[in-house]
């Protein structure tokens, strides 16, 4: 065998090692999936989504986590799309690189990584109790922003790190300001990246619930959220509390909430992924 | 001699200020007075005098890394931004040192245009590729703008190519048009300079024949300084042409001198082709 046909033989080899890995995760995927439809799916209806949650499994609806569900993403998308964009062009574009700026940098990627129950852990003293907002909505926005605060930031610097430098050098040719070419090139350039970046940390948003149990989420209230200081429940804990119940009924209303959840995070995940092309094939 | 009187302590800085004049007298457009580069410790330019005239075009030739592309990016203060970068001496826009303090970097290069070695339009349509240096001035008149994107586009030789389709992405274009309007693009801000650093090397030989044509032609409003790999493009489209190596100005003169009778042996050993 001549190193050609060796060569050879190890790409095959590789391959196929590859389609195995990917397979294996697939099938895990689509097992557990198929396992939660077949629970679930019968029991999704209008009603279902409509209704308040109850003692009976099969009066039981998931309205208040669904709404409160979606004030968490709308309030934490107001709070962390700012924040975290502005924070990724001030590292990127601003900052002097020193010392100071490598340690706030390795500390980000350090943050991204840290258990979500401590960021709970902090929101429940920073935002609970020391700004007293108690186990609200705000609090809980707030303490997710944290959390996803690091991905967004490293996103946002990812992408903005992607636009061509000639790209900038011919706009401050033409005599524009650093703002100018920040606001009017590389953010539109960088736009679709950035966005996939939110929209996926977002997702994750949606999933969590260590530390909304820590910020005092409620795994029952009787009412949809109102208004950023109303106490509330969320998908993740709703299915936590439903498993934990003994009855079967309400493991199919954790099914069926979970379909709901993974279609929720789909459909965000979708959303991402046609943001990335789009901007894509303006690029080429 | 009242001067003199005047300021008798500092007998240099009178003997510099009437080598100002006269350099400014001589009607330079741009007057490079001793000027050194540093790239952290690396020296890129090792001490530059020259001066270049109005409605003209001259022409930078060297091996590649001799510092073409740092003395011509000095002009509009393009390395400004670069990591490391220091420099020494005087450069002077009409009688002006464009490195003194108080100088509007963006002012000045609405004044210096420049035209870069791969064509990078902006990922826009072709009208606003072309409107973008007047939109970031502030200006919103459109019949004001739709004119002068017009005229631009007209004086790149590219209006009737793309008259119809504005809107079109300028991604869509091919390589020589993208750079035709990247010179339109530079031309809406109407400066009286226009830099190019290597210009055509990306592009085909028809391309490249238009874009020495329409330098030919901006010539007569314009003061236009080209870094050029390409010894017969020189020869072509330059009125004048500098020789560097090694970050020193070896030669510089008409570019009929240099590519017939240079002064300097190693001049003519790179334009014969013997190193570089
Ligand atoms: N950003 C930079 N940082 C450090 N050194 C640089 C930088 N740009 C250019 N140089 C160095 O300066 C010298 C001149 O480069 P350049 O002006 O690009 O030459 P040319 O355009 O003639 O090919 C080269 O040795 C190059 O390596
Ligand atoms: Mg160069």
């Amino acid at each position: 065998m001549n190193s050609i046909q060796k060569n050879r033989l190890k790409d095959q080899l590789f391959k196929i090692w590859g389609i195995a890995c990917t397979l294996f995760g697939l099938v895990l995927l689509t097992v557990f999936i198929g396992d939660i439809l077949i629970d679930g799916i019968r029991r999704i209806d209008w009603a279902f989504i409509t209704d308040l949650p109850s003692r009976k499994a099969e009066k039981s609806g998931i309205y208040t986590a669904l709404m409160g569900s979606i004030w968490i993403l709308i309030l934490t998308t107001i709070i962390s799309f700012p924040i975290g964009v502005a924070a990724g062009v001030y590292l990127e574009e601003y900052s002097k690189k020193n010392r100071l700026s490598a340690l706030l940098e390795i500390n980000i990627s350090n943050l991204a990584g840290v258990p979500s129950i401590i960021y709970g852990l902090l929101g429940l003293e920073v935002f609970v109790r020391i700004m007293s907002l108690g186990a609200s909505v705000l609090a809980g926005a707030l303490t997710l922003s944290l959390l996803i605060l690091p991905i967004i930031i490293v996103a946002t610097r990812e992408a903005i790190k992607a636009v061509p430098k000639s790209i900038r050098d011919a706009s401050y040719a033409l005599g524009a300001s650093k703002w100018q070419t920040i606001w009017n090139q590389v953010l539109p350039a960088s736009g679709g990246g950035i966005l996939t970046g939110v929209i996926l940390a977002l997702s994750r948003a949606v999933g969590e619930t260590a530390p909304l149990i820590v910020v005092g989420a409620l795994a029952y209230v009787p009412f949809a959220p109102s208004n950023p200081m109303d106490e509330f429940s969320v998908l993740p804990i709703q299915i936590f509390n439903w498993i934990s119940r003994p009855q079967h009924g309400f493991i199919e209303n954790a099914a069926a909430a979970i379909i709901i959840l993974l279609l929720i995070t789909f459909v965000m995940n979708g959303i991402a992924v046609y943001f990335r092309n789009k901007w894509q094939k303006k690029w080429k | 001699m009242e001067i003199t009187m005047t300021k008798v302590k500092d007998k240099k800085s009178i003997d510099l200020d009437k080598v100002e004049q006269q350099s400014s007298t001589d009607g330079a457009k741009i007057a490079i007075k001793d000027v050194k580069v540093w790239y952290g410790d690396f020296m890129a330019i090792k001490g530059i005098d020259m001066n270049i005239k109005p409605n003209t075009v001259t022409a930078f030739i060297g091996p590649s890394g001799c510092g073409k592309s740092t003395f011509l990016r000095l002009f509009n203060r393009m390395n400004d931004y670069v990591d490391g970068f220091k420099m020494e001496g005087k450069i002077k826009l009409n009688g002006t040192n464009i490195y003194k303090k108080k100088v509007n970097v963006e002012e000045l290069r609405k004044e210096v245009g420049m035209v870069f070695q791969k064509p990078n339009p902006f990922p826009k349509s072709i009208f606003e590729n072309v409107a973008y240096g007047l939109k970031i001035q502030g200006i919103k008149d459109k019949k004001f703008i739709n004119e002068r994107v017009e005229k631009a586009l007209k004086q790149a030789d590219l209006w009737d190519e793309v008259k119809d389709n504005l809107k079109k992405s300028a991604l869509a274009l091919s390589g020589g048009q993208q750079q035709r309007l990247c010179i339109a693009r530079t031309l809406a801000v109407e400066p009286s300079i226009i830099l190019m650093d290597e210009p055509t090397s990306a592009l085909d030989p028809i391309s490249t024949a238009k874009i020495e044509d329409l330098i030919f032609e901006l010539k007569e409003k314009y003061t236009i300084v080209i870094v050029t790999h390409n010894m017969q493009q020189a020869s072509r489209i330059s009125d004048y042409t500098a020789f560097f190596y090694l970050g020193e100005l070896i030669e510089f003169d008409k570019t009929k001198t240099i590519f017939t009778n240079p002064e300097k042996q190693q001049t003519e050993n790179y334009i014969t082709g013997r190193f570089g």
